[in-house]
């Protein structure tokens, strides 16, 4: 059991408003861990968290054993952590391929003059780029789409280049948010098989923060429940879905 | 009459070109009107000036040395003036450091030079060349032939390259591009420093071509820069370019064929036009308000 990633009481107040209180959560390398709850929950708050968008109010953020909180947002990502948005925020006029490029960015420095006289560094973070996005096209079905511009692909196919771009980072770590929001089943199923693929072949730990709870729990091993900015449940699928808690708060309203 | 009108047109326009190309990157990124953009076109001017008459150097290395000067200078405009202010308050305040930034350079180049108008020296063999019946200067090939490689190299590094990829994402989504692992901060800096190598660049051409150059000329060339960045749609780099050539042929034929004291109305007049008929610009895209 090694941990990635370590949240210490985090707690993110705006204004009056405390939208984490005092979070814990430990995640495990390797594991496919959701974060489920209600709306405003602050799952998505969350994410913001640990990707550097907001700095916690109170609390410790620990990444392999290293503690980043304050870290600006583009440093978190390149030491291994990749997220998705929950509304799609792609590059769109971009080519699908530039925006899988973008996210090699981060890891092999833009040099100025390399750029501007075309020297030979540049020329082969270029070309790395270039392999690299046509490997993750490839793997996400979208290497024929390369050329067209985001904005022109369907909406599951968008989701699924946020993943490959996401995954041009080299991520220990990728963070999904709502990865399934607006697809319909048979694509629900597919993406249940990528995330799997993800973790196995790629060896990238998943956190996802998901509404649908067929998802979490067919895929994740671990799940945390918040509500009201706590964390109110913790454990493995089975274990969430008979905690009265959960029920009472979450599943509860499902029902109604 | 017309050809050679056109020919110094598309000169004088090409030389706007560049200007309003760092008006319009630097809005394109980070929605900010740099109003100190003239003075670092003017910096550019002296910059080239102090090269060729003290160190006598060849006009081209004049040339390349004032854009290296002024890449400086934009990226320290940027890190002391608007990066503080970056994403802690209004835009507005961006806007009004940057009309401080350039009351200050221009006032601090009254300092060093005094306000009178210096004359550039004679740094090119000028002929002039009849082509039919229309007549062309050799510096005025010079220019068109400069600005012209600038802006293509522009086009690629834009397209092409990495940095310029990387320019067009934060330009698209500034947060999305920092969580994608892009330092932000950089990319601004190379922005700044790519705009104000262009703006060095037409500072130099401007002043061998007027043989004139003075504290306060940056004033009306960013004036009627901006407004051709806003009639080519500002955020867009080929509308920058084009607006450019349109404002100066504009500006050059209105002299020729209405008069010579409607010059400087001429670039407000079609700024006035175009906000009212098509506010974004020529190849500007309309942004809708998601509501």
């Amino acid at each position: 059991m090694q941990q990635i990633m370590k949240l210490e009481g985090i707690t993110q107040e705006f204004g009056g408003l405390r939208a984490l209180d005092g979070v814990d959560l430990e995640i495990t390398r390797g594991e496919i861990f959701g974060v489920i709850g209600p709306n405003g929950a602050g799952k998505t708050t969350l994410f913001n968290i640990i990707t550097g968008i907001y700095v916690p109010t109170a609390g410790n953020l620990i990444f392999n054993g290293q503690k980043i909180n304050g870290f600006p947002p583009y440093k978190i990502a390149s030491l291994g952590i990749a997220r998705t948005f929950q509304n799609i925020r792609l590059f769109n006029r971009l080519s699908v391929e530039d925006n899988v490029k973008i996210g090699t960015f981060g890891l092999e420095k833009i040099s100025f003059w390399g750029s501007l006289l075309g020297l030979p560094v540049e020329k082969k973070a270029e070309r790395e780029a270039k392999e690299k996005s046509d490997r993750f096209l490839q793997m996400l079905g979208l290497y024929e789409k390369r050329h067209e511009y985001a904005a022109s692909l369907s909406y599951g196919e968008q989701r699924r280049l946020e993943i490959a771009r996401a995954l041009a980072l080299d991520p220990v770590l990728l963070l999904l948010d709502e990865p399934a929001a607006g697809m319909n089943p048979a694509e629900k199923e597919e993406l249940m098989d990528l995330i799997r693929k993800i973790r196995d072949e790629l060896k990238i730990t998943v956190l996802l923060v998901e509404h649908d709870m067929n998802l979490v729990m067919n895929i994740c091993e671990r799940i945390a429940v918040l509500d009201y900015g706590r964390k109110i449940a913790e454990g493995m699928p089975e274990e969430i879905k008979n905690d009265e808690r959960v029920i009472m708060s979450y599943l509860g309203d499902l029902g109604e | 009459m017309f050809w050679e009108q056109l020919i110094n047109g598309l000169t004088l326009g090409s030389t706007y070109a560049l200007i309003a190309l760092g008006y319009t990157m630097v809005y394109g990124i980070i929605q900010l009107i740099n109003f100190a953009h003239g003075e670092i076109y003017m910096f550019g001017a002296f910059a080239g000036l102090f090269l060729v008459t003290v160190l006598g150097v060849n006009i081209f290395v004049a040339l390349i040395g004032a854009m290296i000067f002024c890449m400086l200078l934009g990226i320290l405009v940027e890190i002391i003036a608007y990066r503080p202010l970056r994403g802690k308050s209004s835009r507005l305040s961006g806007l009004i450091s940057a009309i401080g930034v350039s009351i200050f350079l221009s006032t601090l180049m009254v300092l060093l030079r005094g306000p009178n108008t210096t004359r550039y020296p004679e740094v090119l063999n000028i002929h002039s060349y009849t082509i039919g019946s229309v007549e062309i200067s050799s510096l005025q090939i010079v220019i068109l032939l400069v600005a012209f490689v600038l802006m293509a190299g522009l086009q690629f590094m834009v397209q092409k390259t990495r940095l310029g990829k990387a320019m067009r994402a934060c330009s698209q989504d500034l947060d999305a591009a920092c969580l994608m692992g892009i330092n932000v901060n950089r990319i601004i800096s190379f922005t700044f420093a790519v705009g104000s190598a262009l703006a060095a660049a037409g500072g130099v051409m401007v002043g061998i071509y007027y043989n004139a150059v003075w504290p306060y000329m940056g004033m009306m060339a960013g004036l009627k820069a901006f407004s051709a960045a806003v009639l080519g749609g500002i955020g867009s780099i080929p509308g920058a370019m084009l607006g450019g050539i349109i404002l100066g042929v504009l500006e050059i034929f209105g002299v020729a064929y209405l008069s010579s004291s409607y010059k400087d109305a001429i670039a407000f007049a079609i700024l006035i036009l175009v906000l009212l008929i098509r506010p974004q610009g020529i190849m500007g895209q309309k942004k809708i308000k998601k509501v």
